[in-house]
């Protein structure tokens, strides 16, 4: 297996070398980092502004900017988090370099669509920056876009929508590669109960971003056609209806939350498994809660609405579908922890960032509850509660899932091996400032402070300094996280192609695969997550030289 | 690539007859609706508008897009689309009626 060459040294298509053999390539795997890089660059961007906006607030009046660049900036973090790095996040990245080695095949079913999905991606990013710099700056209506403020307002509304239009092109036809290849592409003695579960949670995902993906679209095209051209789509005067915007809205924006937690479920029932020695709990209920709340996920958009003036029918039943994704959820989550019960566990960073996931995204699925409850809704609607919330379920979900794939899948991506004690300090970290950081806006949403304010009354200025340290906490914890993963290169410690004693294809093959995965035609087994095979080989600290 | 699931489907090819036959079908339909839009019906101007449009897509769906010959899996994913569409316009049509 030593003597073959990676995807690194081989390109594909064969014969280019060089930049061109990257931005021309047709390999998911190069592609998957390629958007790790664009992704990585984003993320950096957003949680800066992030750290600003929060550097602003920790003490009263002005701070270090004034309030339209501060609604400006809570804006561009907003979108660059959602639509580049929350919702392309896992799937592009993890998604294309594992989903088809672990169905056992040699790429996705449309490679060059692969490869255009990225360019989609990069000119949307274009677009995005661009709209910071020419006419009035970028668009001070947060991420939602809510009409009649996104019509009426100058600034560049209709060039952000249209850069995060292209991105929803993006994932729409990576979704539609992964589901294509998902059905075709799948080895012949690959049963559909014999799929890792990270490809089964992708699929959902493409399913979800297939369906709701057109109608964001359709409503940023229809708010770019009011700018323009005002038809009156949703003004009231002329026969429009503005809460049509907001069902437009949340009918792809709340199915994209499943897009962003789904895959992050799946990386975590990957990794828990692995680490506990021990055959995941409830294959099926898994899947099958992966497909229930991809279908029940799409029918709850309204929850975002209720003081909006929709109607009473509509609010109650809304409410009532709102407590039904908790189900699929919850099984997900006892399934998780039952498979731990018993197991031989063994600590990685991993498996540390996986249960920081558990804990963190608990908190925020049940404070879903509290918002998807009518009452307690109105309480706290568009307070910082909903920021806090809504954190917890895509920063403390889906962000940890995300660090915690990347150390899993690190050494397999790249062939080298990371320190453990960094990695765990950095977790942790990160961790204790989330908590800082977010626990203190669940206490000012109660006590009535609204989100997106510029300024506040003396009685949240405490809240406001906690949350601002612990944003640094949390910062500082994912620099030492990057930096010990960026310094396994210089350490050069040779991955083997199992570090972790794991089941999945994708550990059959060398660390960094192949240009077409498999070397020989692979063995596939009758259930992914079967570790009879693996229970006597040494733990993986023993394999790494680091504890 | 015969380990792939690729190789399990087969292509059908329809006859230009058989083409024929429906893009005259869908003719004869398009110009079934100019001729009802001379009619007036009252409250079933639209449902009858709509019935023949639907028959139209379907014919399109069936025999242009080769539907008929799939196979079960890409009959069920443009169901469950079909369904999914029908939801989501329906709740907002539902909210709209009772407010």
């Amino acid at each position: 297996m030593s003597e073959t060459h990676s995807f690194y040294e081989i390109s594909s298509p064969p014969g280019m070398t060089g930049i061109k053999s990257w931005l021309l390539t047709h390999d998911h795997k190069r592609l998957g980092l390629m958007y790790l890089a664009a992704i990585f660059f984003w993320f950096n961007v957003a949680m800066i502004l992030g750290l600003l906006i929060r550097t602003e607030l920790m003490s009263q009046g002005r701070t270090i900017m004034g309030p339209e660049l501060y609604n400006s900036f809570f804006t561009l973090h907003g979108v660059i988090m959602i639509f580049l790095f929350v919702i392309p996040g896992i799937p592009a990245i993890f998604g294309n370099f594992f989903l088809p080695i672990q169905l056992g095949t040699d790429d996705v079913f449309f490679p060059r669509l692969n490869l255009f999905s990225w360019y989609l991606f990069m000119f949307g990013g274009l677009f995005a920056i661009i709209s910071l710099f020419v006419g009035k700056g970028f668009p001070d209506t947060g991420w939602t876009f809510y009409v009649p403020f996104s019509i009426e307002v100058d600034t560049n509304v209709s060039l952000t929508v249209m850069a995060a239009f292209i991105l929803g092109m993006s994932s729409l036809l990576t979704g539609l590669n992964f589901v294509t290849t998902f059905h075709r592409m799948r080895d012949k003695s690959m049963g559909l109960m014999q799929i890792p579960l990270f490809t089964w949670s992708l699929y959902a995902t493409a399913w979800v971003q297939i369906l709701a993906t057109p109608v964001i679209s359709i409503t940023f095209v229809l708010v770019v056609m009011e700018r323009l051209l005002s038809i009156g789509l949703f003004d009231p005067a002329r026969g429009g209806d503005p809460i049509l915007y907001q069902h437009l809205f949340w009918m792809y924006s709340h199915p994209a939350v499943y897009i962003m937690i789904l895959p992050g479920m799946g990386v975590i029932s990957e990794i828990i498994p692995v680490f506990s020695r021990k055959s995941i709990f409830g294959y099926k209920a898994i899947v099958w809660s992966s497909m229930g709340i991809a279908i029940a996920g799409s029918l709850v958009w309204a929850h975002h609405m209720y003081t909006s003036g929709m109607s009473d029918v509509s609010v109650f039943v809304f409410s009532l579908l709102t407590f039904l994704v908790a189900i699929p959820s919850a099984v997900k989550v006892f399934s998780w922890v039952a498979t731990m019960y018993k197991g031989a566990i063994e600590m990685t960073p991993a498996l540390l960032l996986s249960l920081m996931f558990i804990y963190l995204f608990s908190v925020g699925g049940l404070t879903g509850l509290v918002l998807g409850s009518v009452g307690t809704n109105i309480h706290v609607h568009d307070t910082y509660f909903v920021v806090a919330h809504f954190h917890f379920v895509m920063f403390g979900g889906t962000g940890f899932a995300f660090f915690a794939a990347l150390h899993y899948w690190w050494p397999k991506m790249f062939g080298v091996m990371y320190r453990f004690r960094p990695a765990y300090v950095g977790a942790c970290l990160t961790a204790v400032g989330f908590l800082f950081h977010y626990v203190p806006m669940f206490i000012l949403g109660i006590q009535g402070m609204p989100r997106r304010y510029y300024d506040y009354l003396p009685q949240y200025e405490t809240g406001n300094f906690l949350a601002g340290f612990g944003g640094y906490l949390l910062c500082a914890g994912i620099v030492i996280m990057f930096a010990n993963l960026l310094m396994s290169f210089r350490q050069g410690v040779a991955a083997p192609a199992d570090p972790w004693g794991a089941t999945t294809l994708e550990w059959k093959v060398p660390s960094p695969p192949p240009v077409h995965n498999f070397v020989k035609q692979p063995d596939i087994m009758e259930f992914p997550y079967d570790f009879s095979g693996i229970g006597n080989q040494p733990g993986a600290g023993a394999r790494t030289g680091d504890r | 690539m015969d380990r792939f699931n690729s190789e399990r489907s087969s292509h059908h090819i329809l006859g230009y007859r058989q083409l024929a036959a429906v893009l005259a079908g869908l003719l004869l339909l398009t110009g079934v609706t100019v001729g009802v839009s001379y009619i007036h019906m009252g409250f079933f101007n639209i449902p009858v508008a709509l019935l023949i449009a639907c028959t139209k897509v379907t014919l399109v769906l069936l025999f242009f897009m080769h539907l008929k010959y799939e196979e079960t899996i890409i009959k069920l994913s443009f169901i469950g689309t079909v369904i999914v569409l029908v939801t989501l316009i329906g709740f907002t049509f539902w909210d709209v009626a009772f407010r």
